[in-house]
């Protein structure tokens, strides 16, 4: 049976291995988004801190990231185009889509357009699959769009 | 109490209950909007609800461990607590950085990254009020007559999650690494150190409660969070997923995600071992229930709920749906606020003098606060679960599907009133304990 003292060595050396292995996969995997990923832009940082800055993801999501209340973003620029992205922002009428308020943003021409560009560099990425899903593939039939 | 010191945990769990109540509130809101009842969008849009109803979590737990461990280090190291004026000035800090990051969220004052939207001058106070924190205990710990596993293993998991809150603090560019680094927080939280911090207290608390001998307790502490970590830290990679970065972690995610349950069922057989062989059963019941509870329910919710979705798989069906939000509300329940009612209800009458251990309003409180939940749970399953066909598989709208699952909302709104009430007989039981005295004093 296990003693104290081989529970307390199991505890120290199991973290160590483990997080070493995560801070080596860490490494290798950062060093790689530039590789597989599209560049990033300045407009598309300034939307993304813009994006942070209204804190949009305290209802939508990104990446599937966020609070389930409005849609996913990630591929918007795909599935309703500039046009409609930068009207959303821009506009200070409050409105309802589906029956649910967002907050209208009233934003400048330069704002919406980094804002923009931001989603333009999220519908780019690759994200192992869930870049389809987002654009209505079934993951069923993902395979089959690949 | 055996520690005059310990008396300040009380002033720890007040502030807890307080912003408890708040939680909840902020989440009727939230439902409410849920079902088309958002009367008040115009001052409290449903992204301010859901900060404020995220963030008081994180401070009520956090307080909640801050007053377990300022009950816990005195008693575990024979010693009073160092510094209790500065504890004192700690506790009145911590409540004005909270109360102000919560107000800020009212005027847009955030940084909108999940679970980590107090903005940085804040996020600056918070770490100088951590680091006053872990030196006050740290103190006490060196100047004590003995050093328990148990003592350490509750500091370990402090200073851990104080570290960890290090890289929420880097400003990045790319939403990619913005993420990885925010789960290296969240993650490293709730299936890391935290798990420290709760069988610390499940330690502390079954030593206590079961009159089971410290070192059987103490050595299958080591097992547990040793099976924590060997899980829990790669496991981190669920969380990368369909983030942005490469394939590896659908692999490394998935199998040791998969592992992590393992933990939360070494600490409910655990703590259900040490019970039944426990021959000196504490009068305390409902400390003992709430033990039992969190040691039971952490297993369902953070364990088996989490593992219900955590393979690549079935997880590209559910990442960014409601299915997520069931795992998480019985997660945390279960875990951690669980634990912090539970040393709270083996405190309160240590520090008061009132022997209140087994009234019938703490024990509807309990009752009423569990079926309350698991309604909760059941309704985000039911709309989860609706929501992955209507919109993954049948590629419908998000905002149709979303007023389709209204039912859900309601039987969520139904069961958060049945959670509220027994909230409400905790907190007037916490009240009925009276005022921390110096006369409820007992032989070290």
């Amino acid at each position: 049976m296990l003693s104290k003292q081989q529970a307390k060595m199991l505890f120290l050396i199991g973290t160590f291995v483990t997080f070493a292995v995560f801070i080596g996969l860490t490494i290798y995997s950062l060093s790689l988004v530039d590789e597989e990923q599209p560049a990033l832009s300045e407009a598309a940082a300034r939307g993304k801190h813009i994006w942070e800055k209204n804190n949009c993801m305290g209802c939508h999501t990104i990446l599937g990231e966020g609070a389930y209340y409005a849609p996913e973003l990630t591929n918007v620029i795909e599935r309703r185009g500039e046009a409609f992205v930068k009207a959303v922002l821009m506009s200070d009428q409050p409105w309802a889509p589906n029956g649910r308020k967002m907050v209208a943003y009233g934003m400048s021409e330069q704002d919406a357009n980094d804002v923009v560009e931001f989603f333009k560099w999220t519908n780019q990425l690759n994200l192992n699959g869930f870049e389809y899903v987002d654009r209505k593939v079934s993951p069923l039939a993902i395979k089959k769009v690949k | 109490m055996k520690y005059k010191s310990q008396k300040i945990a009380y002033w720890f769990f007040a502030f807890s209950m307080l912003v408890f109540a708040i939680q909840l509130t902020y989440g009727f809101i939230m439902g409410f909007a849920r079902v088309g009842m958002d009367g008040l969008h115009e001052w409290i849009p449903f992204n301010t609800a859901h900060t404020v109803h995220l963030n008081s979590l994180v401070v009520w737990l956090l307080s909640g461990f801050m007053g377990a461990a300022y009950y816990i280090i005195p008693e575990e190291t024979e010693n009073e607590l160092c510094c209790v004026k500065l504890a004192y000035v700690q506790l009145i800090t911590l409540a004005v950085v909270a109360v102000a990051a919560l107000v800020g969220y009212h005027i847009n004052y955030w940084e909108g990254r999940k679970f980590l939207e107090i903005p940085r001058p804040l996020d600056w106070l918070v770490a100088i009020n951590v680091i006053l924190f872990l030196f006050i205990l740290l103190m006490t710990i060196i100047k004590g007559k003995r050093k328990t596993t148990t003592s350490l293993v509750l500091f370990g998991g402090l200073v851990g999650a104080a570290l960890l809150y290090l890289p929420g603090m880097i400003s990045f560019n790319s939403q990619i690494l913005d993420s990885f680094f925010r789960w290296w927080v969240v993650h490293l939280w709730v299936e890391g150190v935290w798990e420290l911090i709760m069988g610390g207290i499940l330690s502390f608390l079954l030593i206590k409660l079961t009159g089971v001998d410290r070192e059987v307790i103490e050595k299958w502490l080591y097992v547990i969070i040793a099976l924590t970590f060997l899980s829990g830290i790669l496991g981190t990679g669920h969380h990368y997923y369909y983030i942005g970065v490469n394939k590896i972690w659908l692999i490394i995610g998935g199998i040791f995600s998969s592992l992590e349950p393992l933990a939360f069922l070494g600490m409910t057989l655990w703590a259900l071992a040490m019970y039944s062989k426990g021959e000196k059963k504490h009068p305390n019941k409902l400390a003992i229930y709430w033990t039992l509870n969190a040691a039971i329910v952490s297993f369902l919710g953070a364990g088996l709920l989490g593992l219900a979705h955590t393979l690549p798989q079935t997880n590209i069906y559910t990442h960014g749906t409601l299915v997520t939000a069931m795992h998480g509300h019985l997660a945390f329940w279960g875990a951690y606020a669980s634990i912090v009612l539970a040393i709270m209800y083996y405190a309160m009458p240590n520090i008061t003098g009132r022997k209140f251990y087994n009234h019938t309003r703490g024990k509807l409180a309990f009752w009423l606060a569990n079926i309350g939940i698991f309604t909760m749970v059941a309704a985000f399953a039911a709309a989860g679960v609706a929501q992955v066909y209507l919109e993954r598989k049948l590629s419908f709208d998000f905002g149709q599907v979303q007023n389709e699952l209204q039912v859900h909302f309601w039987v969520l709104i139904t069961g958060a009133t049945i959670l509220s009430t027994g909230i409400i007989l905790l907190l007037i039981d916490f009240i009925k304990y009276g005022m921390p005295t110096d006369e409820a004093l007992v032989e070290a």
